[in-house]
């Protein structure tokens, strides 16, 4: 609950009420600051579908590394639905995020065979590193630093992720050298 | 690629591409699954293209990407067919030799083979070595022999030949009729028989039917299923086919997680292929058959991969679980009635219709039927993706097909089930593997996962390790799931910690009790067994914690201490370099001293010290 409850406080922490925020005027404003034809383009392409929701999400996340409150709140008007609802479903599932995302995504494997063979020192290794707990972005919009559930790939455990690039057989030192050359 | 109109378009495709097929030709077969992926097998790949035309082979030799070989440990696998010469972690390097000695030649290179481990014996072909002789790959043995991106190469080896079967030959009551004979349990978890499942969907009234095949595959350590959609997209896609004839579904999902990108695009465009030639659509093949398929993505929620919450996620919802019945079959997306497989239950599919009901069924052990796919990781030799008969023995899995415990480690334990199994002991290796007597000792089947652990586990940290999976990952609906499990969390790590007492252990076991009656879905359920069955087994690690405050794997840190032992240190100071705390001191040539207050017990030092100087 804790974490469902950080993730959302990163969408509702500003001086907007949520009434406010669903007001047409509300959106037009703060859309200047995020290019929502791309966001049209993806309900579009879904026929303004509530059935293809999640999918629509993960859409508007691969276009702009998390999930825009001005997106959010386009989708909610076109699929006609509250944006509660909305925000509900988006906190249900991992993937999403509310916040924008460093430059890079460093992600660790902690399924099980990736945890028999070392990943959470692979953890407290990054964790220093970076100085920041999984889960959070570096002050410099750097790094965001995520753990997953098994990538598959468990003969390489423990496995770190950058950027969609597999490190495999990963031990504390090799942490520093690897996330060293992205600094 | 043209449209298939008819069978017999069909069976013509396949003769003309038989027949284009070079015998004399030689296959560099480079495996491209996740796990040699991860090994940088792209690279090896574009040398060999290199390679190709630079040695000028282009006529005698074709590159052939393939999805998972299985042997991911040894990655990244090159395997030369016909002759079926395998190479191990093959480098760049490496290319050039192997196309003007292995395949020009037919000379092996002796360093690039597989060395025995006990007999330190080279052997050059892939059916000699070990991890792959004790298998028995009916459904995971095509991926050796096509390029997962090529539909042609899935149709020249007799890929949709059972669908031909199906819908020229067979009514939908014989395909359930054959199904139901071949006792073919759903490789999901739960083992439900899928004829019966199918047959239950038939019955349904409705006019419009979905077919879904559930590739969110959550378990931690299981990727058998990624293994199947990006080896071989399109025998899933057969397998939907002949199900939704015989269900009478005109509507299929494919619903995969998120995780598996590699395996999302493999299916797309198998989608789309198969959409290209008639084999999704209308009028299939020149039947009166309609079937599409939607794929659809998880986004990271372990719980979704449950039935009735995967439908909700298909429907664009929260995926969490409801109550059943109503049963999929009665109730399911938007309302239809809706069957449910896993991806290896519809691969499975065309095989038994292939061969028939009375040839699956006579392979495995009495009442679990067929070969089943593991995934086997963990402290084990061979990690990799593994096929046997169902009733093998875990003894024959870990040690002939997985060649042990690595480093000369102790087997403690091995996992089945992932967050639902629970951990299996040395004592009943000799258990053959089926849903039943995995069932008997207190685990599960599960969808196939198989974690080794040795003497450096600690079965009180996996214990913890798994409700803190399962306490992230329940969705929260019901209660006794939700605060049971951190409950049992709390007292768990409580005792590795230190601070745990006697009476913690009948709490635990009576809150796994309640857990376990009272939870609405499987997640909650089965949430107990990997506290009940290490307690059942491993009863003396918790005791240790409990008593005497110590961790005898070394794993929990609140019981740990680093001290360097002044008689075997040779003050090297290699613990010092490695030390990311700074917490070590001391003269070179000298012994040196770990200060406490630094200490965060890492275990680095441990690991690196040559002289095991350091005690814990």
């Amino acid at each position: 609950m804790v974490i469902i409850y950080s993730r959302f406080t990163a969408l509702f922490n500003t001086s907007v009420s949520i009434d406010k925020m669903s007001s047409k005027k509300e959106v037009k404003t703060r859309a200047s600051a995020i290019d929502l034809k791309k966001t049209d383009l993806i309900l579009q392409k879904f026929d303004n579908k509530k059935g293809a929701l999640v999918s629509i999400l993960l859409d508007i996340q691969k276009e702009y590394s998390y999930l825009p409150r001005e997106s959010l709140l386009r989708v909610a008007e076109k699929l006609d639905m509250p944006l509660i609802d909305l925000c509900g479903v988006a906190s249900f599932y991992k993937v999403f995020s509310f916040t924008p995302r460093g430059e890079h995504l460093v992600n660790v494997c902690l399924g099980t065979a990736c945890h028999v063979r070392g990943g959470p020192k692979i953890v407290e290794a990054i964790q220093s590193f970076l100085e920041i707990e999984p889960g959070k972005t570096t002050k410099d919009g750097k790094f965001t630093f995520e753990t997953v559930r098994c990538l598959g790939a468990c003969a390489l455990g423990p496995i770190m992720v950058i950027d969609g690039d597999y490190n495999g057989k990963m031990t504390p030192k090799k942490v520093n050298e690897i996330l060293g050359k992205y600094k | 690629m043209e449209k298939l109109k008819t069978l017999k378009d069909l069976e013509n495709l396949r003769i003309a591409l038989k027949r284009a097929i070079d015998p004399k030709k030689t296959y560099v077969t480079i495996c491209s699954g996740t796990g040699c992926q991860a090994h940088r097998c792209e690279n090896i790949i574009v040398e060999f293209e290199k390679e190709l035309t630079k040695q000028k082979l282009e006529s005698k030799v074709e590159i052939r990407k393939t999805g998972c070989l299985g042997f991911c440990e040894r990655g990244p696998v090159v395997i030369i067919y016909p002759k079926g010469i395998f190479y191990q972690k093959v480098r760049i390097e490496d290319v050039s030799e192997i196309m003007s000695k292995t395949v020009v030649k037919n000379e092996p290179i002796e360093r690039l083979l597989y060395e025995d481990p006990q007999t330190k014996e080279r052997i050059a072909y892939e059916k000699d070595i070990p991890f792959y002789k004790f298998q028995t790959k009916y459904v995971l043995g095509n991926n050796n022999f096509i390029d997962p991106a090529k539909i042609e190469e899935y149709i020249s080896i007799g890929g949709y030949a059972s669908l031909g079967k199906t819908l020229s030959k067979m009514k939908p009551e014989e395909v359930i009729d054959q199904m139901k004979k071949s006792e073919l349990k759903g490789r999901g978890g739960a083992g439900f028989p899928a004829g019966l499942k199918w047959e239950l969907c038939r019955k349904e009234k409705g006019d419009e039917k979905y077919i879904v095949c559930n590739g969110d595959e959550g378990d931690p350590g299981a990727f058998m299923d990624e293994g199947i959609l990006e080896g071989n997209p399109h025998v899933v896609i057969e397998g939907m086919l002949i199900g939704a004839y015989a269900i009478g579904a005109t509507k299929g999902y494919i619903y995969i997680r998120y995780e598996y990108p590699r395996a999302v695009k493999s299916v797309e465009r198998a989608l789309e292929q198969a959409r290209e030639c008639g084999l999704l659509g209308e009028k299939i093949l020149g039947s009166n058959f309609n079937f599409d398929i939607v794929l659809k993505m998880g986004a990271g929620a372990f719980v979704s991969g449950e039935e009735t919450a995967l439908m909700a996620s298909i429907e664009g919802k929260k995926g969490e679980p409801r109550q059943r019945p109503p049963f999929p079959a009665q109730k399911g997306i938007f309302g239809k009635p809706t069957n449910i497989n896993n991806v290896e239950t519809w691969a499975t599919v065309p095989l038994i219709i292939e061969k028939g009901a009375d040839w699956f069924a006579k392979i495995g052990t009495d009442k679990s039927k067929g070969t089943k796919i593991f995934s086997l990781v963990g402290k084990i030799n061979n990690t990799g993706l593994v096929e046997v008969p169902m009733g093998l023995t875990l003894r024959d899995m870990i040690y002939k097909i997985g060649g042990g415990v690595p480093n000369n480690k102790k087997f403690k334990a091995i996992q089945t089930g992932g967050p639902s199994g629970g951990c299996i002991p040395e004592s009943l290796l000799d258990l053959p593997i089926d849903y039943e007597k995995l069932k008997e000792a207190g685990s599960i089947m599960g969808s196939g996962g198989l974690v080794v652990m040795d003497e450096d586990t600690c079965m009180v940290d996996i214990a913890k390790f798994f409700l803190e999976f399962l306490m992230d990952e329940s969705c929260g609906k019901c209660l006794i799931c939700r605060e049971g499990i951190e409950r049992m969390l709390e007292i768990v790590t409580k005792i590795t910690e230190g601070k745990g007492t006697k009476e913690d252990i009948e709490l635990l076991q009576e809150l796994a009790d309640v857990v376990a009656d009272a939870s609405m879905c499987g997640l909650g359920q089965t949430s107990p067994n990997p506290v009940l069955s290490t307690l059942k087994y491993f009863k003396d690690e918790y005791m240790a914690h409990i008593n005497d405050k110590k961790c005898p794997a070394g794993v929990c840190k609140s019981l740990l201490k680093y001290d360097i032992q002044k008689e075997k240190c040779t003050g090297c100071g290699l613990c010092k370099i490695n030390c990311p705390q700074g917490a070590i001191s001391g003269e070179r040539g000298k012994p040196h001293t770990v200060n406490q207050e630094k200490c965060i017990k890492c275990g680095i030092c441990y690991d690196n010290c040559k002289f095991k100087a350091i005690k814990r």
